[in-house]
């Protein structure tokens, strides 16, 4: 069976500085795979590369057994890849419900039309809806997306990156700056989208990380280290010395 | 239906306009007006919609003008129905802005304004240099009752052509504002706010952009094509780089956050253009002043203002602000009006002709060698401005009291 996501010897150098040192990962569909590591491993790098927000400096991208080079963002998401950012990337001025709107025009095969009107579509209205009330934003839904809380828009980066329905999720620290019942309402909602799906997740929070994930790898300095299941990667000696050490134990 | 509410009242308003204002400069005012609707939205189209700074956008317009006074011009014209040119108009600008936006539209920041820039420029000096197609500094004119009479109309009276441009528009401006809830004038929104993001959501944000400057070039050829009716000439100054900046300018007057906030930029403008320029020769420096002020103190244009009082309205609280308006913003207004006559009679006493005393001012007839009328002028801009001054925070407070929720309690 291919992978959803191969990666085959990585690389990236921003100038002089190697920055992801020869990546190896094989993700198989279906699988909920958490990526973990310290600050400025390159964990946001690796998911710049992955989704063409970067060129690759070198090594190979595949998703689906078809490789990713040279591709743009948009011909990535085309190919069933959706992802979110780390650092919350909306649409300020638009509604949140015209965030959640747009995100789903592409999947639904409107495409560059301008020969039919977005709100003629009760289809589209309705999927725009469902998916507010998933990420319980429904009471948000006229507002401009600029001005809701911090935790509302990270919801919301979840809601844009999940509308589209791709098959292979990629969330870059989805609870960061969170408190715990919103981190858990997250962690929740996370679940139940990805049913089904690829997810493959950066983060912090090691309560989230064993909660949801199958599979761990940890990044350190531009390398896994190790990748595996949690409880052998819990075990991992190298793991244990070089990053989880502390965080473990507080777990 | 409330929400065709607008469409109608604005239907009946172009119809019966010419009951109230029928005379021939009034009709080639509202017409004038029509086009700079057209032209300003299709502008904000780029700008407002689609977050891209064209400083060249009268090349479209310009464009469209020439080629349909070719058209005009041509042995057979006189079997075309003069009321389809504006279609050709369309076609030629679409055109044009494919050629162009398919390099230009790769990025919307400072690249796409300064090669929008070098593009205006260069058709500028092409219509001096190009004479066959241009006409040199005389521009190309021609004749718009040689067309084929439609349905017996030869538009030979400004009555039948003022109502060709209007319903020109309304037709144009409904398709503008049809485009902007299409999937593709959605996503010019959201490439507009976030134009990485976009990328990340299957959409090529250059591909949007040039949709969009596609379309506007389209809607800016037929705003050409109606100038060629209405003018029956079209020169340099219609698609020069001043002619692309009053433009901008139009469109922020208005507002460019709102569609309809352009439509309000053009008709004052116009109205300023024509009837405040009939009366000074100084009415651009007036536009400047409030052009800057506008910029600097609200950005969001005349539309932004309008709207920033809804809030106030639904809370029922807007008969709280006439009293503010009465002792802060009326005599401002009224200062500024008597600062515009010292302007005024300074400039009447440098650059009148010699021996000259005599002007007329806001009806009343003077002369400038008498103290009486500076002095009046005077008292009027210190005291209006002075009490617009001290009553300012109180009207800040008032405001913000007005459109703000109460503490819940
Ligand atoms: N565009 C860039 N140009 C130069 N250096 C970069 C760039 N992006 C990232 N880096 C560097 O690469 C390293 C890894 O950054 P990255 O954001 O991938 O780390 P991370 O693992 O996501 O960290 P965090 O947990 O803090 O989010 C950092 O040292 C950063 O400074
Ligand atoms: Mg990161």
């Amino acid at each position: 069976m291919t992978s959803a996501l191969e990666l085959i010897n990585l690389r990236k150098s921003f100038g002089q500085t190697e920055i992801i040192r020869g990546v190896d990962l094989s993700i198989a569909p279906g699988e909920r795979h958490a990526i973990i590591g310290p600050n400025g491993a390159g964990k946001s790098t690796l998911f710049n590369l992955i989704t063409g927000r970067f060129p690759q400096t070198a090594g190979v991208v595949e998703l689906n057994g078809q490789n990713l080079a040279g591709k743009a963002p948009f011909e990535i998401n085309r190919l069933g890849l959706s992802r979110s950012f780390q650092i919350t990337n909306i649409f300020p001025k638009m509604t949140v419900f015209e965030n959640v709107r747009c995100s789903l025009l592409w999947s639904r095969g409107y495409q560059y039309s301008f020969w039919n009107l977005v709100s003629n579509s009760q289809e589209l209205t309705e999927a725009a809806d469902a998916i507010l009330e998933q990420i319980n934003l429904t009471s948000r839904r006229n507002l401009p997306a600029g001005v809701l809380s911090y935790a509302e828009q990270r919801a919301l980066e979840i809601g844009i990156t999940i509308a589209g329905g791709a098959n292979v999720i990629m969330l870059d620290e989805p609870t960061a700056g969170m408190s715990h019942s919103e981190t858990d309402y997250i962690t929740d909602l996370i679940m139940k989208v990805t049913e089904g799906k690829t997810l493959i997740m950066v983060e912090h929070d090691m309560g989230v990380v064993f909660g949801l994930a199958d599979k761990i790898s940890v990044l350190v300095y531009g390398e896994i280290i190790a990748t595996g299941a949690p409880e052998e990667v819990r075990a991992n000696p190298r793991v244990q010395e070089a990053y989880l050490g502390a965080a473990m134990e507080a777990h | 239906m409330r929400m065709l509410m607008p469409w109608i009242v604005g239907a009946i308003v172009l119809l019966v306009l010419p009951i109230f204002f029928g005379g021939r400069s009034q009709l080639t005012i509202m017409s004038q007006m029509s086009i700079t609707v057209v032209f300003a939205l299709a502008y904000n189209m780029l700008l407002g919609q689609g977050g891209m700074l064209s400083f060249g956008h009268a090349v479209y317009m310009g464009m469209g003008s020439f080629l349909c006074l070719h058209v005009m011009n041509m042995s057979s014209f006189g079997s075309f129905p003069l009321p389809l040119l504006p279609l050709l108009g369309g076609v030629f600008g679409l055109l044009f802005a494919i050629i162009i936006g398919s390099f230009s539209t790769r990025s919307a920041g400072t690249v796409f304004a300064m090669i929008s820039l070098g593009i205006g420029e260069l058709m500028a000096a092409l219509v001096l240099i190009v004479t066959v197609f241009f006409g040199g500094e005389e521009g190309i004119s021609g004749y718009r009752d040689e067309g084929l009479p439609f349905f017996g109309i030869e538009f030979i009276s400004n009555l039948e052509v003022y109502y060709l441009i209007a319903i020109w528009m309304f037709i144009a401006v409904a398709l503008m504002y049809l485009f902007s809830r299409t999937p593709v004038g959605r996503m010019a929104n959201a490439v507009r706010d976030n134009p990485e993001r976009a990328e990340f959501l299957g959409y090529s944000a250059r591909r949007v952009r040039f949709v969009s400057f596609a379309v506007s070039g389209f809607f800016c050829g037929v705003a050409g094509g109606l100038s060629a009716i209405l003018f029956e000439i079209a020169t340099e100054s219609d698609l020069n780089v001043t002619a692309s900046g009053v433009i901008l300018l139009v469109a922020f007057l208005g507002g460019i956050g709102f569609f309809w906030g352009p439509i309000i930029g053009a008709v004052v403008f116009t109205l300023l253009q024509t009837v405040l320029g009939l009366q000074t020769h100084l009415w651009e420096l007036y536009l400047g002043v409030v052009f800057v002020g506008m910029v600097m103190f609200f950005p969001a244009g005349l539309s932004g203002i309008i709207m920033a009082h809804v809030p106030a309205a639904k809370m029922g609280k807007l008969g709280t602000l006439v009293g503010p308006y009465l002792t802060c913003v009326l005599p401002g207004i009224l200062g500024g009006l008597g600062l515009a006559a010292l302007i005024e009679m300074i400039f009447h006493v440098r650059s009148g002709a010699e021996g000259e005393h005599h002007m007329v001012l806001f009806w009343i007839d003077f002369s400038t060698h008498d103290v009486l009328p500076w002095l009046v002028a005077l008292a009027v801009a210190v005291i209006g401005i002075g009490l617009a001054v001290r009553n300012a925070p109180n009207f800040k407070a008032a405001w913000e009291n007005a459109s703000t929720l109460p503490e819940a309690a």
